[in-house]
């Protein structure tokens, strides 16, 4: 099994009463409530962490992309890779990822991601997402054509990357009349694709396909949606006419570890009911705006989830461990609970979130420390 | 007045008619095709009134290649040449008056008259128009109308059947794609009002809460020789919460246009 530590970087000084007045931390909040020293200090703390992970044997550190929010302070990504490069030496740095609908040129991503694959001398693991859809408010760029604008800007990237140039590229979205990467990707023919998604039939039969066999990550879903996509994905490779290996199959969720149960669920307490009940939330229209996904898949969420309309939205840590969105608990109940996923799909990449909403640096640090002493070895 | 197909070079809309007379079209607005009202009796006392659905929304085709407001235009164009032998007076709410004007700007040839209820299109830099995608159904309810009788009576409405369902989304996210970004507008149309050179009328709730009055203002300095009309005491639909009102303001107006 290959393990990243993953950071989504949240602004822990927030005043969470006072942002509970706004729609959501999303868009809305106002920027006054971010202070730039304290977020210095937060930027500091999670350098740390992550450049920690590597001496503590992770695999790979992940980044991602989010806009306008106190759930992430990583609007530009690459900037913290870069920065991530210069301080480690063999870890993978895994940008998971930047979302591709989101930019008028999607060349500016090629040739980043280029650009930290030559300065990481191929250590670069480059995400594609579509963004959430509260990026879509943030942004501007019409939810009607998100997905158009996914396939387009990724066929654009990977043959930058992999076509020699000049060429021109004749979209529906993005026309270039030169495309000449400049410098070309250190990895050849180009650095792994990883597409972490909250799950969706279309992406899954996409990401799967033959010419693509992306890894495919399932992001903050109960063990149960976990399940059936990496199956999903198995079927759909069955489907393409090859046998999915486990390094295709990823899941990404918040753990913790502590000596004990009670004390895994105390300490992450704060950190996980913040993460999912003040940092995370947002309404329907923010989350789902019309054009993010197919009105198939929006009836059947209005039908199905109906909960996920409900404003506010409240969740405690025992229901999140119940139905397995988060794994906490002591080193043994950890692995236990990730070798249960891993034998019901042969799943081999997890992307831990090891600090997560207002958990405090000690926490966080000792939580890596517990988790890469005292459970990767053993899930090795 | 049942539902039939209107079929302009094989797109194919559902449409709504009734009344004789002249020519009149009505060009909904973003929520979708209204069913029939009160306004619509009214108008079609005098003037053969055609209510079509627009294209992308609800039961209407939703065909690959008309992606925003000027393809709407255009369209609009063809069904102006090969529906009617002779001018139709255009009468167009929100998104309906914003395709009118992107229509009128390239070729008021077929068009009699028109009349823009809370036109989207253009706006006054520095008075932003409501955000529509961002409230939820009850907020978006309490912005559309002043009278608190109809935001209730539009919160009581709920999808009967999973087909209105289907065309609730659907109309959701027509709206999105011509409505999103720049949000209600065309930065291009403004410039190009001067060649609106037919009849044309204006009619504005004062108290609208999506696009603002201020804005009657504006198409009124590019069209000198518009007829404004401020309805006090009414919101985004002015056709709707002031139905009689509104009615006589536009049968007048039509009246006087010379066929």
């Amino acid at each position: 099994m290959k393990f990243v530590c993953f950071h989504l970087m949240p602004y822990r000084p927030l005043d969470l009463e006072a942002a509970k007045k706004y729609r959501s931390a999303w868009v809305v909040l106002p920027n006054s409530f971010y202070d730039p020293e304290k977020g210095a200090a937060e930027y500091e703390s999670y350098l740390d962490q992550l450049v920690y992970a590597e001496q503590l044997g992770f695999d790979a550190i992940g980044v991602n992309e989010h806009h306008q929010t106190a759930y992430g302070l990583m609007p530009a990504p690459n900037l913290i890779a870069s920065a991530l490069i210069q301080r480690t030496k063999k870890v993978q740095i895994a940008v998971l990822g930047r979302a591709l609908p989101l930019v008028n040129n999607p060349i500016n991503i090629a040739e980043e991601f280029a650009m930290l694959d030559v300065l990481s001398k191929g250590r670069l693991i480059a995400g594609f997402v579509r963004g959430i859809g509260a990026e879509y408010h943030s942004t501007g760029v019409n939810p009607a054509f998100s997905h158009e604008r996914f396939h387009e800007a990724h066929d654009l990237i990977v043959k930058a990357w992999t076509t020699p140039g000049p060429f021109e590229f004749e979209g529906d979205h993005f026309r270039l009349r030169y495309v000449n990467l400049w410098p070309r990707p250190y990895q050849q023919p180009r650095p792994p694709v990883w597409i972490p998604s909250m799950g969706s039939r279309e992406t899954v039969v996409w990401a799967s396909a033959p010419e693509r066999k992306y890894p495919f990550m399932v992001t903050f879903s109960p063990e149960s949606a976990v399940v059936r996509y990496h199956n999903m994905y198995r079927e759909a490779a069955q489907t393409h006419g090859y046998a999915a290996s486990g390094s295709q199959l990823g899941w990404a969720a918040p753990i913790y570890v502590a000596d004990s149960d009670a004390r895994a669920r105390d300490e992450a307490k704060a950190g996980i009911e913040s993460l999912f009940n003040n940092f995370l939330p947002m309404p329907y229209e923010m989350l789902l705006p019309p054009g993010y996904t197919s009105n198939a898949s929006m009836k059947a969420t209005i039908k199905l989830r109906p909960a996920l309309g409900a404003w506010p939205r409240k969740q405690s840590i025992d229901e999140l461990i119940a139905n397995g969105t988060v794994v906490i608990g002591s080193p043994a109940t950890v692995r236990e609970k990730i070798e249960r996923v891993r034998d019901q799909t042969g799943f081999d990449i997890l992307i831990t979130l090891l600090q997560f909403g207002v958990l405090p640096d000690h926490l966080a640090r000792r939580n890596m420390e517990l988790f890469a002493g005292e459970v990767m070895p053993k899930l090795r | 007045m049942g539902a039939d197909r209107l079929v302009t070079r094989g797109v194919s809309v559902r449409v709504r008619r009734a009344g004789s007379g002249p020519p009149a079209l009505f060009l909904h607005g973003a929520r979708g095709w209204p069913g029939w009202l009160s306004f619509f009796d009214r108008v079609s006392q005098r003037y053969a009134l055609t209510v079509p659905e627009h294209p992308c929304f609800g039961a209407s085709d939703d065909p690959p290649w008309l992606q925003d407001v000027t393809d709407l235009a255009m369209y609009y164009l063809d069904v102006l040449d090969h529906a009617y032998a002779s001018p139709v007076h255009v009468i167009g709410h929100s998104l309906g008056g914003w395709i009118a004007a992107e229509a009128a700007v390239r070729n008021s040839g077929r068009i009699g008259s028109l009349t823009l209820l809370a036109p989207a299109g253009i706006r006054v830099k520095g008075v932003p128009p409501g955000d529509n995608f961002i409230w939820s159904p009850e907020e978006g309810a309490r912005a559309a109308f002043y009278e608190q009788s109809f935001v209730e009576a539009r919160l009581k409405e709920t999808p009967a059947s999973e087909t209105d369902l289907d065309i609730e989304l659907q109309n959701k996210l027509a709206a999105v794609k011509f409505g999103w970004s720049p949000r209600w507008l065309n930065p291009n149309l403004e410039k190009w009002l001067h060649r609106i050179t037919v009849p044309t009328q204006i009619i504005w709730g004062r108290e609208d809460a999506l696009l603002p009055s201020a804005y009657a203002k504006l198409w009124s300095e590019h069209l000198p020789s518009a007829k404004v009309s401020i309805i006090e005491a009414c919101g985004h639909s002015p056709h709707i919460e002031h139905a009689d009102l509104v009615g006589d303001e536009v049968l007048a107006f039509l009246a006087g246009v010379r066929a």
